[in-house]
């Protein structure tokens, strides 16, 4: 499974990094999450508003206020 | 009620002299505080679940390829609504040219969404009465649309960077469009908790400044030098206000105690919408997508509207 987290680096995208971290940890799922800082990258995944979070190429988050740990965690199971 | 509360707290609580400068700043402060974040909470909860309603990606659809004026009308108004923090001005500038929405519509939507808020309004409404919240609400919109439709009839789709243009959407769809009732209120909560997380502090100051240094320094200090008959207050005011950068809430405090001093309205108004439409840090944001030149014709017509809503304030109040 890849998990993308995507953010040019404020606070909120560092955050939404460890939720995802977080979460992958606790389910022990087998997943990559990989961090996209680049601004280009990010428009071209269609997100537009930061922190976005994308599973297996699905857009699951974007923006304020960020979602709780439990959300993150059943975003990365209904992909599993 | 409110006011039987805060007189309650004052005279039988606190115990302080009826009748005393003191006294009457408690009070008043008081009763302030609690109207105002009894009004944000509720008026920020309102509009957050308004909001659920028009994620971004919904707004860019709504904009792509409408035609100007109307588009400029619209963005503006969407502007008010849709959650935006100028971290995410970029991707959303990318967003928004791929998805064919005009330059002069997407300009309109940058600039209403800041300076337009429900935390300005109520603020405002809360501080200085619902005609200048509404006032605000109006010419802040009627600058986004004049100044977004003067950039789309420039044509100055030259000026931005060309690799926004060779962006190519991957085409993911979003998920989670199916929202229940409960996950709107649930978010909306979340969202006016972070607001007044982030507010808090600044509307204390604000209602500080009007409970304490109220009575204290002459009322006409700066009418004296700012008011009505200094013809260059308001190009003054926005001068100072272009390269400061704050949110809508962080300047009220400085609003609340210019007003208390006599400034008048319309370079009060002006001076606020300088602060929360035009920064510093948000031009070298955008500097990552469109070029120097569109900066700068950017720049100077935010500056000359805002300018011409100031005079013509002072002019019919």
């Amino acid at each position: 499974m890849e998990i993308k987290v995507l953010g040019p680096g404020c606070a909120n995208c560092h955050k939404m990094e460890e939720l995802a971290r977080q979460a992958v940890k606790e389910l022990g799922a087998a997943a990559d999450v990989v961090k996209i800082t680049d601004i280009g990258q990010i428009a071209m995944h269609g997100i537009l508003s930061t922190p976005g979070l994308i599973v297996n190429g699905k857009i699951k988050h974007s923006g304020k206020p960020l979602p709780t740990l439990e959300k993150v965690k059943e975003m990365i199971k209904s992909e599993a | 009620m409110l006011k039987a509360f805060s007189h309650y707290v004052t005279y039988s609580l606190l115990k302080l002299d009826n009748g005393t400068r003191l006294s009457g700043a408690v009070e008043f402060f008081i009763y302030d505080t609690i109207k105002i974040f009894l009004l944000l909470s509720v008026i920020i909860f309102v509009v957050s679940v308004i909001r659920s309603f028009f994620p971004p990606e919904r707004t860019k659809r709504i904009l792509s390829h409408k035609r100007e004026f109307i588009g400029n009308i619209l963005a503006a108004l969407l502007g008010i609504v849709t959650p935006f923090c100028s971290c995410s001005a970029v991707p959303l500038f990318i967003g928004f040219v791929e998805a064919g929405v005009p330059l002069g519509v997407t300009f309109s939507f940058l600039i209403s969404s800041p300076m337009v808020n429900e935390v300005a309004v109520v603020l405002l409404w809360g501080l200085f009465g619902w005609k200048i919240a509404l006032i605000y609400l109006g010419t802040g919109l009627l600058v986004a649309i004049l100044a977004g439709m003067i950039i789309g009839k420039l044509k100055l789709e030259k000026w931005v960077e060309e690799y926004v243009y060779t962006i190519k959407s991957l085409g993911m769809a979003a998920e989670g469009a199916r929202q229940t009732f409960r996950d709107r209120l649930l978010y909306a909560r979340a969202n006016t908790r972070e607001i007044l997380q982030k507010v808090w502090l600044y509307v204390f100051i604000a209602i500080g400044i009007g409970g304490f240094i109220h009575g204290y320094a002459p009322d006409d200090f700066l009418a004296r030098y700012a008011g009505n008959n200094n013809p260059f207050a308001v190009p003054l005011a926005v001068a100072i206000g272009v390269p400061l950068y704050s949110n809508a809430a962080g300047v009220i405090p400085i609003v609340y105690a210019l007003m208390e001093k006599g400034m008048s309205i319309g370079t009060v108004l002006a001076f606020m919408m300088a602060v929360t439409a035009l920064s510093l840090p948000e031009m070298i944001i955008l500097r990552k997508v469109i070029k120097i030149p569109l900066l700068v014709v950017f720049v100077s017509i935010m500056t000359v509207t805002i300018i011409a809503v100031g005079y013509l304030f002072n002019a019919i109040i």
